[in-house]
């Protein structure tokens, strides 16, 4: 047998399957089977510590694995929704779930983050059940926000997802943790309250609260222009909060400085992608006037958030807080490419998420990786760690290349794509993001300057110890898809294609 | 009409509920006459034994349409039961955590259970209520035992206070109603909702309106909204927390069902009228909810802020229209409850070495001193905030709806925005148990503390919503008889 035809009879053997529910709440099943031993097994002891890691572990590679049997049976050349599984239930809503390019790429994304996360957690003692309880919560949340086909359960998981984020940083986290895990729980609430409101005026406006009927009304009838812009608006306070814009962006830097590890990769590797996955989802094919209406609006943010925060990221003396500000200006090239409203913008964006999300997730890990052994994350306290720790100074700075966007990492087709999008509709905003590109290599670059070249000053680092077995599995897979998204792109871009395409042609739809 | 006798012998069958109530309310008094103190245990019991099963007794004898009682003074219909079902559970559970709390403080006297049982009849004939007599008899029935369950603790000064000030804000406020009532019996000649509808249908003028308006500031005072909340938080702190764990859930049910009933009956023409007042009532009482509570260090203080402020998110979907705004405002009601009376049983829980304690601080740490309660009391403060994924959630979800379905844009934005700010002191709560240093370890939980909080939070977990999907029919089948 080939393996094609494995492949379909798979295909097959798992079309019954609620395989999206099952890689849904997989995670929050383990969260219970955590709550379950730790009620039976009362008391810290250590034995039962490295019981609640492994079985968290296990729990999240099979949430991987389950995930990939999705995207075996996820056909890519189908531009509907897949795999779709519909209950319906009280108040005129249902238990709808379905995936698209777009959302099964983000799912694996989510997925593949997880189990690294949970490696890179190993070193957390304090009421580690607790931890990894909220962790899986966490990651059933988010994978339910991207299965969502039901625009209150999008709601539902989309602001479900702050408690167990607001615990993890207000208890795991740094010295201001609660002043972050506060101003991050109610930033992102306020904004997306408004979208609550908007959401409930839209299923009153259209008579259905199901994503994909939503899209068709906004297609076939649509709504009306004058009353678009204020639901574009009310979206738009909820995804710029998330993802972050500027100006709205200022709870990342405090949340990420003072989230653990783990968290701050979730952050930035999925929870802002939340951001961009709405605007792709709703706002553009949804509003598409209002968004033509804002689009220059959405340029010049994008193009201030890219150079204000490449400049302020330069002047950084924390590790975690220029990451961070990098972020902000990562996450303007998406928002720049989405609202190009080009099929090349929009499949840039994807892929500037995608890249994004393993490059910063990859990035914060390898701050957590001194963090552990100094627990300092200021710049100055560092510097000629690649004599001691000639690994760790090789896989920085490949993470590091990648997030100046070097052709051959994944930073480089993400970037590319929507600067050439954005080229088509404003000569200006691409040029203002080309200056973004230099600028970002500037502050990427000068930050490892500073951490791993020259010589050692600081005698505390006599000692630092370079990367062990634990570290090498974490950082492995997030090099292999580096390189092969950087390498191979079309990979990636094949699968999101009709996701694209469908959100392309929907906002052109609708050129005035 | 029917001859008085043969009425009578209608009627009493369908109020099986209410003379459980009542006949518990006189044994009990026989067997504490007899008894004293010592039998405090048994009635506080038999206690919840009848409250509960005059909820349940309600809900299995629910008719399939209305049925008029007593010559027209009540009704029994889906409303009715809606209501009667929470107010018996509701009221079930507060006596079982006073029931507790007395005998640890070594304080049990016997006329607790039935002052509460008392007040639960006055709500059962309050959201029966079909004509101004009734309703004024069952709201000061009410009133009456609560004004003495605020004061229960005697020799105490603030228990005292914020029984004699209930007595005193209340007594007002009970004058209005029945001065509003005067109006509108003069100026419709009838005492009865049905005739007072006709009457208003044909237009009834400047008086009736007036006397609408008095008798509405007078339930907001009841239900506690704002700007009718001065007593709230100095009642709420005073009180006995079970007493306060009551007040904060029965008798908002039965205010809001009130509301609902002379809103929607004998006034349904002057919609437009009583909208303007209900909406401001509404937006009042969200924000000054909200605002409020952000500085209060007592709980006892800070949950009668938020009680305030969730009044004002019932008053908006009362506001909403027959449609959906009461259907919505039960249901925010029903989710509410459970999670309201959870959170006192939690604060009951705080005590160490005897001694209770109730301000912020005292729940410093609590998720390593007490994992499991700091759990149950995280999932019900998320609830009763609104966050998804538990039932709060659908509560807002749906008056939203409802406001926005009625074209009240506005004031579902406002209510969105107070959310938020109600959020910052829900989260100040978890901050305090997550956050903090942990201080002393609590006392174990009691038995009835720990059953009360594991089913109110049971209540409000997403699993179970999901299957309460029923309960939006029963409401709606309920407010479709009534109206």
């Amino acid at each position: 047998m080939n393996w094609l035809e494995m492949v379909s009879g798979l295909r097959e053997f798992l079309r019954d399957w609620p395989l999206l529910s099952i890689v849904t709440f997989l995670p929050a099943a383990g969260a219970l089977l955590v709550l379950g031993a730790r009620a039976s097994l009362p008391g810290e002891n250590p034995g039962f510590d490295r019981g609640v890691r492994l079985i968290t572990l296990i729990v999240t590679i099979v949430t991987f694995i389950a995930s990939l049997l999705a995207f075996a049976v996820f056909d890519p050349s189908d531009s509907a929704y897949q795999m779709v599984e519909s209950t319906p239930w009280a108040f005129g809503l249902a238990y709808r779930l379905g995936v698209d390019g777009l959302a099964m790429s983000l799912i694996l994304l989510t997925t593949f983050l997880t189990p690294l996360c949970i490696l890179a957690s190993w070193s957390i003692e304090k009421q580690v059940a607790s931890y990894m309880v909220l962790f899986l919560i966490l990651e059933t949340l988010m994978i339910g926000v991207f299965c969502a086909q039901d625009i209150v359960l999008f709601y539902f998981f989309f602001e479900a997802g702050l408690i167990p984020m607001f615990i993890l940083i207000g208890v795991w986290g740094g010295a201001r943790r609660v002043y972050a895990a506060f101003k991050f729980f109610l930033y992102t609430l306020l904004g997306s309250i408004l979208m609550l409101v908007a959401i409930v005026a839209m299923i009153a406006i259209a008579g259905t609260s199901n994503i994909e009927a939503l899209a068709a009304y906004a297609r076939d009838t649509g709504f009306d222009p004058n009353v678009q812009i204020w639901l574009w608006l009310a979206f738009f306070a909820s995804f710029a909060v998330k993802l972050p814009m500027w100006p709205v962006h200022t709870w990342l830097p405090d949340a990420h400085v003072e989230a653990p590890t783990a968290a701050s990769v979730v952050l930035a590797a999925i929870l802002l992608k939340m951001g961009g996955y709405g605007f792709l989802r709703f706002s553009l094919p949804m509003f598409p006037d209002a968004s033509h209406f804002f689009t220059p609006m959405m340029f010049a943010l994008s193009v201030v958030a890219i150079v204000w925060a490449s400049l302020v990221a330069f002047r950084q003396l924390d590790m975690k807080k220029l990451i961070a500000y990098s972020s902000v200006a990562h996450m303007g090239f998406v928002t720049l490419g989405i609202f190009s409203g080009t099929m090349l913008g929009i499949q840039g964006a994807i892929f500037q998420m995608l890249s994004h999300g393993i490059i910063s997730g990859a990035l914060f890990l390898c701050v957590g990786v001194v963090y552990d052994r100094m627990h300092t994350r200021e710049i100055a306290f560092y510097g000629g760690l690649v004599h001691r720790m000639p690994v760790y100074a090789a896989v920085f700075m490949l993470f590091t290349l990648g997030n100046v966007g070097l052709p051959g990492t994944s930073g480089f087709p993400g970037e590319i794509l929507t600067m050439v999008g954005a080229f088509q509709v404003s000569v200006w905003a691409a040029a203002g993001a080309c200056l973004g590109v230099i600028f970002s290599a500037a502050y990427a670059l000068t930050l490892y300057r500073k951490v791993t070249l020259g010589v050692i000053e600081n005698p505390k680092l006599a000692g630092i110890a370079d990367m062990e077995a634990r570290e090498w599995i974490t950082f492995g897979p997030l090099i292999v898809a580096t390189l092969i998204m950087g390498l191979a792109p079309s990979l990636v871009l094949d699968f999101t294609n009709a996701s694209a395409q469908a959100v392309a042609s929907a906002f052109s739809g609708a050129e005035p | 009409m029917m001859q008085p006798m043969q009425d009578l012998l209608v009627s009493l069958p369908l109020v099986r509920a209410e003379l459980l109530l009542a006949g518990f309310a006189l044994v009990g008094v026989l067997i504490g006459a007899w008894g004293g103190d010592r039998v405090f245990g048994l009635l506080s019991a038999l206690g919840v034994a009848a409250l509960a099963g005059a909820g349940l007794w309600a809900v299995i004898d629910a008719p399939v349409a209305p049925a008029q009682i007593f010559q027209g003074a009540m009704v029994i219909d889906g409303l009715g039961v809606f209501a009667k079902a929470l107010i018996g559970f509701s009221a079930a559970a507060a006596l079982a955590l006073g029931a507790d709390h007395f005998a640890r403080d070594k304080d049990p006297r016997f006329e607790f259970p039935i002052m509460l049982a008392l007040a639960a009849l006055g709500m059962f004939v309050m959201v029966s209520a079909q004509d101004l007599i009734s309703l004024y008899v069952g709201v000061e029935l009410q009133s009456l035992c609560a004004y003495v369950l605020a004061a229960w603790r005697r020799d105490d000064a603030l228990s005292s206070e914020a029984g004699l000030k209930y007595f005193v804000l209340s007594a007002i406020a009970s004058g209005l109603l029945l001065f509003g009532a005067s109006f509108v019996y003069g100026f419709t000649g009838s005492i009865h909702f049905d005739a007072i509808a006709s009457a208003a249908a044909e237009g009834g003028g400047v008086g009736l309106l007036f006397g609408l308006v008095l008798m509405l500031c007078a339930l907001a005072f009841k239900m506690s909204a704002a700007p009718f909340h001065m007593w709230t938080p100095d009642v709420y702190e005073g009180a006995p927390t079970p007493v306060t764990a009551f007040f904060a859930a029965a008798p908002k049910v039965a205010a809001v069902v009130l509301m609902a009933r002379v809103l929607y009956e004998p006034f349904a023409g002057f919609e437009p009228q009583w909208r303007q007042v209900v909406v401001a009532l509404s937006a009042i009482s969200m924000v000054w909810g909200s605002v409020g509570a952000l500085m209060q260090t007592n709980l006892k203080r800070l949950m009668a802020y938020s009680s305030i402020g969730n009044m004002g998110f019932v008053l908006m979907g009362l506001a909403s229209g027959v449609a959906e705004g009461p259907a919505s405002a039960l249901i925010y009601l029903a989710f509410y409850l459970p999670a309201n009376i959870g959170i006192f049983a939690l604060i009951l829980a705080m005590r160490r070495n005897g001694v209770p304690g109730e301000t912020v601080e005292d729940l410093a740490g609590m998720a390593r001193s007490r994992p499991w309660m700091a759990g149950l009391l995280t999932v019900l403060l998320f609830s009763i905030a609104g966050i998804p994924p538990f039932a709060g959630f659908i509560g807002k979800f749906l008056v939203f709806r409802a406001a926005i379905d009625a074209g009240l844009i506005w004031l579902a934005v406002l209510g969105g925005v107070a959310a938020v700010v109600a959020a910052g002191y829900y989260l100040r709560l978890l901050s305090s148990v997550w956050f903090s240093a942990p201080a002393p370890r609590f006392d174990p939980a009691s038995f009835p503390i720990a059953a009360v909080a594991t089913a109110a939070t049971a209540l409000v977990f997403p699993i179970l919503v999901l299957t309460l999907g029923s309960l939006q029919s029963w409401a709606e089948a309920a407010v479709r008889m009534s109206f």
